[in-house]
């Protein structure tokens, strides 16, 4: 295949003038999951590419969006294309892991930023010479499930039972539910898998059900996390069940029902946007990202489209100080660009509030999450 | 494991093995007659649960879009065919059944969604819209090559597959839907609970087992298939037409697919991907069945089924790698003691 497809569909080049000053344009490449089974996270961040913005610091920028159809060869030649034959600036990508992990080599190898949008601690630690390449635009796990183990400490539970994707995101969400939960004394009594197109889970859950745990911790994203929280609620378990930031959309509760009433889960702090307080400086580039996504497509946004809008934002606070060393397209302004990214202090984006240093490239703190509950249709900030 | 964790697992292998049962015996048909591998059985699946879900929404489905613009290249592709020996009156004759009928379904679609119907009404306008996806499926895809080997028609099956998940979700999205159930009732028997949704799908699945054995034993285009399967020359020296046939083959296995999706659409959320999976279970049970016995075949998918629900009560991280992994022995089997199909041919 000598022209991909999707490229022609898929690109939006905001940088009209060719010539001397298309040289200096800035260049952005972008690899999503658009289509295949990470579609329900790439989507909203391809529908979000129209909200980024035209310039930055003065400069035009030219975005160059490719869909990766969530499959690990393409999003390789998609970051490989986007590297050697538009050279690319920075590189942003992609939606789910096994999209994500095979960047990371590329952008060490050709010395390309890459701002990842995929919570997987392993991205960016333990921190070497091509991790220094990689920074991550979502917290850590770990600093999500830190909000569900300490509502579990808090509420007096001992023992929980965990049910997870039996993929890289399930494996991951455990870790860091074994991690969290150790610290606290609370006790993991049984671990069960499941995959995102079981048509049942029934097996899993009445051996969940008989091991008769205080709550039960559900590491899944999107819809399909719904199928274990259903059959609990069908074979009458009553304890709480707790989700990951993977269903912060509202087709969890669509799809979900009465059955997801009373789940509690972590999420960035848009989830609860309007109900933060005005104070908090995040309120008001959540609403205004929601306003507009909304204004633009029509349709209620999720919570996977700020991560690119929060990407290129953290991109343009490390921009001027590159352009000061080299112009855009040259390895030097690469360098420059990637050194901009590390000293990032105290930037406010829609998923929190991000300082990086040399050894950590996704410095969030608590501000990044909020705790929330499903009640009567809606995510409502627990305080 | 207690008496009621083993009813309760016995329930649920039941229920998923219904279903696996009637897509086993339908790929078994598919195979016979057509000497298609009919991997996009589970797509029907998929198309007519999310149909479904898409009318009870009160939204026009992307299926009836789907169906005009099918139609469409279906008789494109039927009047190029044709050029040589075309009459006014074929012409027009194709033109109204695969351009007009689907056009005026796509007006009563747009015209009966937003009244939200009910259930039953519903449930037979998604049926009439997925199930003439079938045999069009099989005369745009799979009729000019109707000749070729197992092989060929494998390939052309899996691109069928690839083109109908990709158009799915185009259509429908990327996000998961379930429909509303025949019935919220649950009966209680004591030790354990049993939805009246679960007694539905098995019933229809011995009832469309039932009437699909009838079709075979008692009618003439029942016949026409089964004498196509055994022997497709010599079907046609005695005046049976293979592309009557196959074109029957796949408008069965269209609707049979349709009703399994809308079964199960209320049980679990269904994706615009589902359907390969749940495919699969029923090809695993199809080849566990030889490819050629209808009744091993069922058996056969209660047994992926039974297997199914009990590792994933006591494994649940390798549930797939053993359901898939039965077939090993059964291939292994069959190669050494049984005589490759192609000879038939």
């Amino acid at each position: 295949m000598k022209i991909p497809r999707n490229i022609i569909p898929l690109t939006f080049a905001f940088g009209m003038f060719w010539g001397s000053g298309a040289m200096a344009d800035i260049k952005i490449g972008i690899t999503i999951s658009a289509t295949g089974s990470g579609a329900a996270i790439g989507i909203p961040a391809k529908n979000t590419v129209a909200l980024l913005p035209p310039t930055i610091a003065g400069q035009p920028v030219q975005y160059i969006v490719l869909d990766d159809a969530s499959d690990a060869t393409r999003a390789v030649s998609n970051a490989r294309k986007l590297i050697t034959v538009e050279h690319v600036d920075a590189l942003i990508g992609s939606s789910i892991g096994p999209t994500t992990f095979p960047l990371v080599d590329i952008a060490a190898e050709t010395k390309t930023p890459l701002i990842v949008m995929n919570p997987a601690t392993g991205l960016v630690e333990p921190m070497d010479e091509k991790r220094k390449w990689v920074f991550k635009i979502l917290p850590h796990d770990t600093l999500l499930a830190k909000g569900i183990a300490e509502h579990m400490a808090k509420n007096g539970v001992k023992t929980v039972a965990f049910i997870g994707f039996n993929d890289a995101f399930g494996e991951n969400w455990y870790a860091a539910a074994v991690k969290t939960l150790n610290e606290r004394g609370i006790k993991i009594i049984a671990k069960e898998s499941f995959t995102r197109t079981d048509t049942s889970v029934s097996g899993q859950i009445l051996k969940i059900v008989a091991a008769k745990p205080d709550a039960v911790w559900v590491g899944a994203s999107g819809t399909p996390a719904v199928l274990p929280q259903k059959a609990l609620k069908e074979r009458g378990y009553k304890g709480q069940i707790y989700h990951t930031s993977g269903v912060a959309s509202m087709d969890f509760i669509r799809v979900g029902g009465k059955f997801v009433e009373g789940a509690i889960l972590p999420a960035g702090p848009i989830i609860a946007a309007s109900e933060l307080p005005d104070s908090n400086p995040i309120k008001k580039l959540a609403l205004d990202y929601i306003q507009r996504y909304e204004a633009l497509n029509k349709i209620p946004y999720a919570a996977f489209g700020p991560h690119l809008v929060d990407s290129v934002h953290l991109i343009s606070d490390a921009v001027p100080a590159a352009l000061n060393v080299a112009k855009p397209g040259t390895p030097e302004f690469r360098a420059a660009l990637r050194d901009g990214l590390e000293s990032a202090k105290s930037v406010v984006l829609i998923n929190g509030i991000l300082s990086m240093s040399p050894t950590n490239h996704s410095g969030y703190d608590d501000r990044a999450r909020v705790m929330v509950r499903v009640e009567n249709g809606a995510f409502k900030l627990i305080r | 494991m207690d008496a009621t964790t083993l009813l309760l697992l016995g329930q649920d292998s039941l229920i998923s093995g219904s279903i696996y049962a009637l897509l086993a015996v339908t790929m078994v048909m598919v195979f016979s007659v057509t000497r298609v591998l009919f991997i996009p059985q589970g797509e029907f699946v998929t198309y007519g649960a999310l149909t479904l879900a898409a009318l009870e929404a009160g939204r026009v489905p992307g299926t009836a879009w789907l169906l005009l613009g099918v139609g469409v290249v279906a008789a494109v592709v039927a009047l190029f065919r044709l050029r040589h020996a075309l009459s006014l009156t074929t012409a027009i004759r194709i033109i109204i059944t695969d351009i007009g009928l689907p056009a005026v379904m796509l007006l009563i679609v747009q015209w009966v969604a937003p009244m939200k119907l009910g259930l039953i009404p519903e449930m037979i306008l998604t049926l009439a819209l997925v199930v003439p996806l079938g045999p069009f499926v099989y005369r745009i895809a799979f009729q000019p090559l109707a000749e070729s080997s197992i092989l060929v028609l494998l390939i052309v099956a899996v691109g069928v597959h690839m083109g109908m998940t990709g158009l799915g979700l185009v259509f429908f999205g990327p996000e998961g839907y379930q429909t509303s159930a025949f019935s919220e009732t649950v009966f209680d028997l004591g030790i354990m609970t049993v939805s009246a949704q679960s007694l539905w799908v098995v019933a229809t699945t011995a009832a469309l087992l039932i009437a699909l054995y009838i079709f075979f034993e008692r009618t003439v285009s029942g016949k026409t298939l089964r004498a196509a399967a055994i022997s497709r020359r010599g079907a046609r020296l005695v005046g049976i037409s293979t592309d009557r046939t196959g074109y029957l083959a796949f408008t069965l296995t269209a609707m049979i697919g349709a009703v399994s999706g809308l079964m199960i659409g209320s049980l679990t959320t269904i994706y615009f991907d589902s359907g390969f999976i749940i495919g699969l279970k029923g090809f695993v049970a199809a080849i566990l069945g030889g490819l050629n016995s209808y009744p091993l075949a069922a058996a056969a998918a209660l047994l992926v089924g039974t297997v199914e629900s009990f590792s994933s009560y006591s494994a649940s991280a390798f549930k797939e790698v053993i359901v898939f992994t039965i077939i090993i022995p059964v291939l292994l089997w069959r190669s050494l003691f049984s005589p490759p199909a192609e000879h038939h041919e």
